[in-house]
């Protein structure tokens, strides 16, 4: 084991007891926002699956996690107990981004966005509009926090918990995932898709997968944050939500598996932050987003990574995913796991 | 019949100014894959430099008109191609995308922080009166309103289709590598471009305003209206976005008249999807022939 | 495999940074000792801009003033605004980081969902949060810290309810209303009384916020047919639909609440206002000396004209004064208890510009007015007193 790497997984470490001493650090404000923070993590996780890996502009990803947070709020509100709805909102979620994507995949690239785009509109249209079902404009409130291992999470520094332990799950699945021989196939789409295709990758299935998989992510994401905020209204999940979605996975790097961490912390904790600055956060917030994406279009991570490489001799590069992967991904290259997570989304 | 009329007509009125920030929305993607999420934003901002120009400069409304196309030019097209796409552009679509969006969050937040939060009346081209013919009212804002679109869609259209200089744009649009073979200057073609979608951003702001009132909030739904208009005209067709423009004008109404008003801004979006399914090359697009 | 752990590395440093700047951000002392934390949580981006502004320039007035004249009971006032971004979960967090200052009031949010999500947590800490939400949902709850500072739809809309049955005597009605939850709770309310008065609501049209064309409403009106017409949406619509009303030449009387007759619209729609109808609750329209003098020195202070959301926002503060110094200390337990069944006269306290009364469900009361628009101006025909005198 090299020493970097000890470094890492120590620093990996700091940074996950540092999440779990939290509570005992932060009043219940800081604390609350540590838990929008998990849970908006896990949404920007799937969208980064799509985004990242896949490729494709999902300009939803605000309604399925509306879809989540209603779907939990409804079924719990009618006796279902809250992980059984939980794993409904993500079945959910999945079903209907494969629906949606089966179609708009079919035809060309950028379609996704256009459909994604109007099924948002669409879904806050139904929910502001079925009132029999989802009470409408005025929302849902009073939702219950589930008891967890028959432990109560009424306070925050319990859901807090909660939610970091399936942000913790969603993103070592995610882990796993890309580690797959599946996942690769992701990786060799993203960086040269008709290579991928004449390697044997069935390139629409894949990416299909990929955004029917992080549609779930948003729906699992919304099944937290329809508890944490205990109330749930359909102007939430505009489309304005999907944006801000998607302005965080670009933010902190699309591709890179760390990426959505730090785009979610930048997005929620930048006001806090700028606060200072009175009324001129978001002003403040739109010009580093522009700069960012002009003098590093990666992202953060992607900035990070640019002075990493720059600094150590050229990695493996050449041998890239595309390349150490057989038809369906099922062999492995030299490059290993690493090769999977930070290779570069450049095109 | 008399109300079938006039609905048709309001709607061709707002369609219209659809279809002038759908065209100029569509020219953007097909000469620089821009697309622009801002673009409800560039028709809200012109109405705030006519506004500094008359009440800060003192200008008379003609001549701050002139000023604000002027500036939505200078700003909206020659700075935001230089300073934005130009670097953006080399890294693919989606930089490009999110420093759209948050340029429209910027403009909304600066034109609320620095002029106002509430709705500005705007000075209005012509006298506020209503006209009846055959039954049905027009009101004379709209009618001009509606004349004037058409007028300039429509000299758009002559000036891409049958002048030498709107064929190399169109040629640069198509095929950016063989039109430079052919020796068309692409990077003055594509700037052409940013200018003309700030001026027709421009002129529908001016346009708009006086029904409209001018306010931050302006953008949001218009540009999500171009984005559609464009996307069921096809997308690399002008006269597709003007014909999508103007078919969600009057759908709209439409829908809000005999279908259900709850959910009028749903069907121009069903009816996106279908096109996506049915007709992916748009209303009067082509089947795009480049990959990727 | 480098280029990983490099990452990972990276993570670490930046994940811990991050956290210190949470901790930073927490654990910043909020106030001083001298002054009396009164955090205001409203919407001052997104959908409820509008609204949230007048309503923080309001209490900015308010402010200023009472600090100019020496504070409460000797200490100034610490006013910070903070923004929801209107939207709920931002405005949960917002309340709970003011919580964590012990804050003595909380004034806001205007959006009835922010306000139906926040004043559980008022409840929880025992302070007392001074609304501008309107949904009738925000006193029902029986919540003992939650006070409005104008009419919930559930009083406002009687009044026009009474008024369409005796004044007009219509026997059907349509109504118009913009789909938010302005105007889908008002909406709800008059269907409610309209049915208890055994009037027919002939015709049922939502419009959007923001929309511009209203001629397929005014077409489904024409065919309605209905005696009266009420219409409950934004200035901006209101006026817009007003010009499309009078360009088809729709009959039947058109009836508003506060919005349709006031100046704002007026002005926007020019004739097509004459001849409107209908109750004015709080609005700088109002033949009230204070209210004017009000919206003179708002005009002045911040260079546009307020709507109601500015005169509650100021109210809201001179409340706060008011109880405040009867009560001789600052107990924000105590503040809630005393403002239930209060009634703050103009006399005692200029601020409060009207009189009014708060029940033991936190509802206010305040006489308001019937009016129509006559050439271009609000006339005041009937002035409605208080519910409960």
């Amino acid at each position: 084991m090299s020493l970097a790497r000890i470094l890492g997984l120590l620093a990996v470490l700091v940074a996950v007891g540092l999440l779990i001493a939290a509570p005992t650090m932060l009043r219940s404000y800081g604390v609350y926002l540590l838990a929008l923070w998990s849970v908006t993590t896990i949404a920007a996780l799937g969208l980064n699956l799509t985004l990242g890996y896949a490729g494709q502009i999902s300009l939803a990803q605000g309604a399925f996690v509306g879809i989540g947070a209603y779907t939990v709020a409804l079924a719990t509100a009618a006796g279902v107990p809250y992980f059984v709805a939980f794993l409904g909102a993500g079945l959910i979620t999945f079903a209907v981004g494969w629906c949606l994507g089966y179609p708009a995949l079919r035809v060309q690239h950028h379609f996704l966005a256009f459909v994604t785009l109007a099924f948002s509109t669409l879904v806050f249209l139904v929910l502001r509009n079925e009132q029999w079902l989802t009470n409408g404009i005025y929302g849902i409130n009073d939702i219950a926090r589930p008891k967890v291992f028959g432990l109560s999470t009424n306070r925050n520094p319990d859901f807090y918990y909660f939610a970091l332990g399936m942000l913790a799950l969603f993103a070592g699945l995610q882990w796993w995932m890309l580690r797959s021989p599946w996942g690769r196939a992701f990786v060799a789409i993203r960086e040269n898709p008709l290579r991928a295709a004449s390697l044997g990758i069935d390139v629409r299935r894949y990416t299909l997968m990929a955004f029917a998989i992080g549609s779930a992510y948003g729906g699992f994401a919304g099944a937290l944050y329809a508890p944490l905020v205990q109330f749930i209204e359909p102007n939430s999940f505009q489309l304005t939500y999907s944006l801000k979605l998607l302005l965080i996975v670009l933010v902190g790097g699309a591709g890179y598996f760390i990426g959505p961490f730090f785009g979610a912390m930048i997005e929620i904790l930048l006001p806090e932050w700028l606060r200072f600055t009175q009324g001129y956060y978001l002003l403040i917030y739109a010009t580093l987003v522009v700069l960012l994406m002009a003098f590093c279009p990666k992202g953060l991570v992607g900035a990070v990574a640019l002075i990493a490489e720059r600094r150590r001799k050229p990695p493996g590069r050449a041998a890239g995913p595309g390349g150490t992967l057989g038809p369906g991904g099922a062999a492995s290259g030299p490059a290993g796991p690493a090769g999977a997570a930070p290779a570069s989304p450049s095109r | 019949m008399a109300s079938f009329l006039q609905l048709l007509v309001s709607g061709l009125a707002t369609g219209a100014i659809y279809a002038l920030v759908a065209v100029g929305f569509s020219l953007l993607w097909q000469t620089s894959q821009t697309i622009n999420f801002a673009q409800g934003e560039f028709v809200m901002v012109p109405a705030f430099f006519v506004l500094v120009a008359m009440h800060a400069l003192g200008l008379p409304f003609w001549a701050s008109a002139i000023v604000g196309i002027a500036a939505a030019a200078l700003v909206l097209g020659l700075l935001f191609k230089r300073i934005i796409v130009d670097q953006m552009l080399r890294h693919g679509v989606l930089p490009l995308v999110v420093s759209t969006i948050a340029l429209s969050l910027f403009m909304r937040e600066a034109v609320k922080d620095f002029y106002s939060s509430q709705a500005q009346p705007f000075p209005s081209l012509v006298a506020d009166r209503d006209i009846s013919l055959f039954g049905v009212v027009f009101s004379a804002q709209s009618l001009a309103l509606l004349v004037v679109a058409v007028a300039i869609v429509a000299a758009l259209h002559v000036f891409l289709q049958h002048t030498r200089f709107g064929r190399m744009m169109q040629a640069t649009a198509q095929n950016p590598t063989v039109a430079r073979i052919l020796g068309i200057d692409v990077e003055r073609m594509i700037l052409t471009t940013f200018l003309v979608n700030a001026v027709l951003c421009a002129i529908a702001s001016i346009l708009i305003s006086p029904i409209y009132l001018a306010k931050f909030t302006n953008g949001e739904t218009l540009g999500l209206a171009a984005f559609v208009a464009a996307i069921i005209g096809g997308f690399n067709q002008a006269r597709g976005a003007m014909a999508g423009g103007i078919l969600l004008g009057v759908l709209d109404n439409l829908c809000a008249a005999y279908m259900s008003a709850q959910y009028r801004s749903a069907v121009p979006l069903i009816l996106l999807v279908l096109f996506i399914l049915f007709r992916p090359q748009g209303l009067m697009g082509r089947v795009e022939e480049r990959t990727v | 495999m480098l280029g990983l752990t490099h990452f990972a590395a990276r993570r670490g440093v930046l994940g811990g940074i991050a956290l210190a700047g949470v901790l930073m951000a927490a654990g910043l002392p909020a106030r001083a000792a001298d002054t009396i934390f009164i955090p205001n949580v409203v919407e001052l981006s997104g959908a409820g801009a509008v609204s949230g502004t007048n309503w923080r320039d309001g209490i900015t007035l308010a402010v200023e003033e009472i600090n100019a004249a020496g504070g409460i009971l000797g200490k100034k006032l610490n006013v910070p605004h903070l923004d929801t971004q209107s939207d709920a979960s931002i405005a949960r967090a917002q309340v709970q980081k003011v919580m964590d200052d012990k804050p003595y009031v909380i004034l806001g949010p205007v959006f009835s969902g922010s306000v139906l999500v926040t004043m559980a947590l008022a409840q929880q800490n025992e302070v007392a949060e001074i609304v501008g939400g309107e949904a009738a949902a925000i006193t029902q709850r029986g919540n003992a810290f939650v006070f409005r500072t104008s009419f919930g739809q559930q009083f406002s809309m009687p009044k026009i309810a009474n008024y369409i049955r005796d004044g007009l005597k219509a026997k059907s009605v349509a109504v118009l209303w913009v789909n938010n939850d302005f105007g889908k709770g008002g909406r709800d309310n008059f269907t409610k009384e309209m049915q208890a008065r055994d009037i027919k609501v002939v015709a049922d049209i939502s419009t959007e916020s923001g929309q511009v064309d209203f001629a397929a409403d005014v077409v489904k009106l024409k065919a309605a047919n209905a005696d009266a017409i009420f219409v409950y949406t934004n200035e901006e619509e209101s006026a817009r639909f007003l010009k499309e009303a009078r360009k088809q030449s729709l009959k039947g009387a058109l009836i508003g609440e506060t919005t349709l007759l006031s100046q704002k619209v007026i002005e926007l729609a020019g004739e097509a206002a004459n001849g409107v109808r209908g109750h004015v609750g709080l609005s700088s329209d109002a033949p009230v000396p204070a209210l004017a003098t009000f919206a003179e020195k708002f005009k002045k202070r911040f260079n546009y004209a307020n709507d109601h959301n500015g005169i509650k926002g100021y109210v809201a503060v001179y409340a706060i004064k008011h109880v405040t110094e009867k009560l001789g200390k600052f107990d924000s337990k105590a503040f809630a208890e005393a403002l239930h069944g209060m009634t703050i006269t103009p006399d005692k306290e200029p601020g409060i510009l009207m009189e009014a009364t708060w029940d033991k469900n936190g509802d206010i009361d305040r006489a308001s007015f019937l009016g129509e628009v006559v050439a271009g101006k609000q006339k005041i025909v009937e002035v409605l007193p208080k519910l409960n005198k």
